[in-house]
């Protein structure tokens, strides 16, 4: 296969809010900026963020980016980096109003300051009372932010390859990163883009579990790609998840039902809820909630023919308060559930919504390894990338700050190298081979492998095994599960050969990024013995500050761990210290 | 007149979505052994698929009312997958 080269100061990979962010900030800057995407822009995830931004603009009364912080740090269950996160929160406020002159038809007060929304886990004075924080665009907050940023690009004349997928990256002897092979979906041609500096936005890998939130395209290509070039992933093993996702679909269902007076029950019908927390019962929080649910599924008595969901009882409310109060359920249920809940309960599951972990950064986005510090030309941002903001858990709306904030800082800090590197580094002679193996071998694969039973046996693997609430015995059948489908890896086959859209190979070519974000997840899952965040073990259900407050890092080669130590030292104020996390 | 074989494979690649809800739906209008489309019928897909997601999701959940009758046909299917 032809190899051609094509050169930019800049490749971004991925389209979505922190993608977009960047370019705006390097195409501005006069440079040759190459934005390489799946699908179109503005159907990246990101379209998907509903629940807004948070900044401490004070708006709806007093607020300041330092108690965002705290609530932050506290949110994190103290492993997010305390530098990254002073960062984000002093950033916060500045990148809201850079994006509402950008044209973000953000929702207003009276007085035409942006308005704020009130959301779980943000406080004013240090968690003393809730504060209103999250600025948003109605319902469509992901939706305006992409329209926005993607009109500001075509402004700044930022070139945009859609439907073209990301291959692998190059790197030279020397470690530094050259740029991406990526394959144009409507020829099959795979290219060279050769950079001065590579940026991944690539989003999450959410769809390595059964049940997820995350659309299809959500597949951890950046952090995939990442892992095959030596780069280690960091915290991996943190994953936030919803208690009450639509079992085998992932579309949530508002944890308002329970509050209006849902019920779960398992197989049996036992309301079991009433045995985990007596006085609460089914309003007890998300993770307790949550645990339960896993309990019960890993002891045998969840429903369905596989015994793995819960029920989510309704129809004792009647018709009329369903309709009423919990309009959007019954759509929901009937479309995706294929269930109406006036007369059967929902089959739910916890689901998993986003990824903490991703590929090791600082604050300034630049890519971070213990092997020499800052990689040469490579920088993450977004949810592919662990600055580390959110830490072992993320709070509300800080998606949504993160990839402004890390999407700028990133496209600031190539700029800063690129005064000191303004030419192209020479490729090797053996430059995008990597990639073009990958397909060689995929592409002369006899009777393989196929994709979608791998992709399947991986989710469930991932769901069974590394879910919500972890117990050591299935962890550890789940290393071995996850390090046994590396033979059937190497023979995934595909039917259709032709070059033009062939999404039977872009789905082969994804599910090599789904198998490296999942087995980074068990393997580093299996190993962390202390409950954090969203990390919760049966067998060590406490946080170990002692022994495990540092970062994991995973690497691809021999399924090497290692660690680094958190950074407790915020850049200009008191660290906050470890203390219980109790909301 | 039947839609070309790549052009129906460029349609389902342009069924991936940015919202799960979308995503679903479409992997059931999909699924084998895949919708019978002609001409008409493609273009029709294709002028949803390049609807912003939220505005696709509120017609096929039936929020909002279609004004577009050469859209209809493949709307009813769509909502009926």
């Amino acid at each position: 296969m032809a190899l051609s080269i094509r050169k930019f100061d800049v490749v971004i990979v991925g389209a979505g809010g922190s993608g977009l962010r960047a370019a705006l900030e390097l195409s501005s800057a006069g440079l040759k900026v190459a934005v390489l995407s799946k699908v179109f822009p503005t159907r990246s995830h990101t379209v998907a963020a509903q629940g807004g931004v948070g900044a401490a603009l004070g708006n709806m009364g007093e607020d300041s980016w330092q108690w965002h912080m705290y609530d932050t740090i506290k949110g994190s269950d103290w492993l997010g980096d305390q530098d990254a996160i002073e960062f984000m929160c002093r950033t916060a406020p500045e990148v809201v109003i850079e994006l509402e002159h950008f044209g973000m038809p953000f929702d207003r007060n009276d007085n035409g300051t942006i308005y704020q929304r009130p959301f779980g886990g943000h406080s004013a004075n240090f968690g003393e009372k809730p504060v209103q924080r999250s600025c948003c665009a109605a319902d469509r907050t992901g939706h305006a932010m992409l329209h926005a940023l993607y009109q500001r690009n075509v402004y700044a004349r930022t070139q945009f390859f859609v439907e073209w997928m990301a291959l692998d990256l190059v790197r030279d002897a020397e470690g530094a990163v050259l740029g991406v092979t990526a394959l144009e979906m409507e020829t099959g041609q795979v290219v060279l883009f050769h950079a001065k500096a590579t940026l991944f936005a690539t989003g999450g890998g959410g769809r390595i579990f059964h049940s997820s939130t995350n659309a299809f395209i959500n597949t951890g290509d950046g952090v995939g790609m990442a892992a095959r070039a030596g780069i280690p992933l960091e915290d991996m093993e943190f994953w936030q998840f919803h208690p009450t996702g639509v079992a085998g679909a992932g579309v949530l269902i508002t944890e308002g039902v329970r509050g209006e007076g849902g019920i779960l029950l398992n197989k049996n019908g036992e309301r079991f809820m009433e045995r985990y927390a007596p006085t609460m019962k089914d309003l007890a929080s998300r993770d307790v909630v949550s645990r339960a649910m896993a309990t019960e599924i890993k002891e045998g008595r969840g429903a369905g023919e596989h015994a793995d969901h819960i029920l989510l009882k309704l129809d004792h409310l009647g018709p009329e308060v369903i309709d009423k109060r919990l309009p959007g359920i019954r759509e929901i249920a009937i479309k995706f559930a294929n269930v109406d809940p006036i007369k059967e309960p929902i089959p739910v599951v916890p689901t998993c919504h986003y990824q903490m972990g991703g590929i090791p950064t600082n604050y300034r986005g630049e890519v971070i390894v213990p092997e020499g510090g800052a990689v040469p030309g490579f920088y993450a941002a977004g949810e592919c990338g662990c600055a580390s903001i959110h830490g072992a858990n993320r709070l509300g709306t800080n998606s949504l700050t993160d990839l402004l904030v890390m999407g700028r800082s990133a496209g600031m800090s190539v700029l800063e190298y690129l005064k000191g590197h303004g030419s192209h580094r020479p490729l090797p002679n053996d430059a995008g081979e990597n990639a073009l193996a990958r397909l060689a071998r995929l592409d002369g694969q006899q009777g393989g492998e196929d994709v979608n039973e791998v992709r399947g046996e991986i989710q469930r693997t991932m769901q069974a095994h590394c879910g919500v609430f972890r117990f050591p015995d299935m962890l550890a059948q789940g290393v071995e599960k996850i390090r046994a489908l590396e033979g059937r890896m190497a023979r995934t086959g595909i039917k259709d050969k032709s070059m033009v859209f062939n999404t039977a190979r872009i789905e082969a070519l994804e599910l090599d990024n789904i198998y490296e974000t999942a087995r980074a997840t068990m393997v580093c899952a299996q190993a962390r013995e202390e409950s954090r965040g969203a990390h919760d073990r049966a067998d060590f259900p406490k946080r170990d500050d002692e022994k495990w407050l540092k970062h994991s890092l995973w690497y691809k080669a021999g399924d090497r761990l290692a660690y680094k130590a958190v950074n407790l030292k915020p850049l200009t104020v008191e660290s906050i210290e470890p203390k219980a996390r109790v909301y | 007149m039947p839609l070309d074989g790549r052009e129906r494979e460029r349609l389902r690649w342009r069924s991936r979505r940015g919202l799960l809800e979308l995503d679903l739906v479409l992997q059931r209008f999909w699924s084998p052994p895949g919708p019978d489309l002609d001409e008409a019928q493609g273009r029709a897909l294709a002028r949803l698929l390049a609807m912003p997601d939220n505005d696709l999701l509120d017609l096929v959940m039936d929020r909002v009312p279609n004004a577009d009758p050469a859209l209809e046909q493949v709307l009813v299917r769509l909502k009926a997958a």
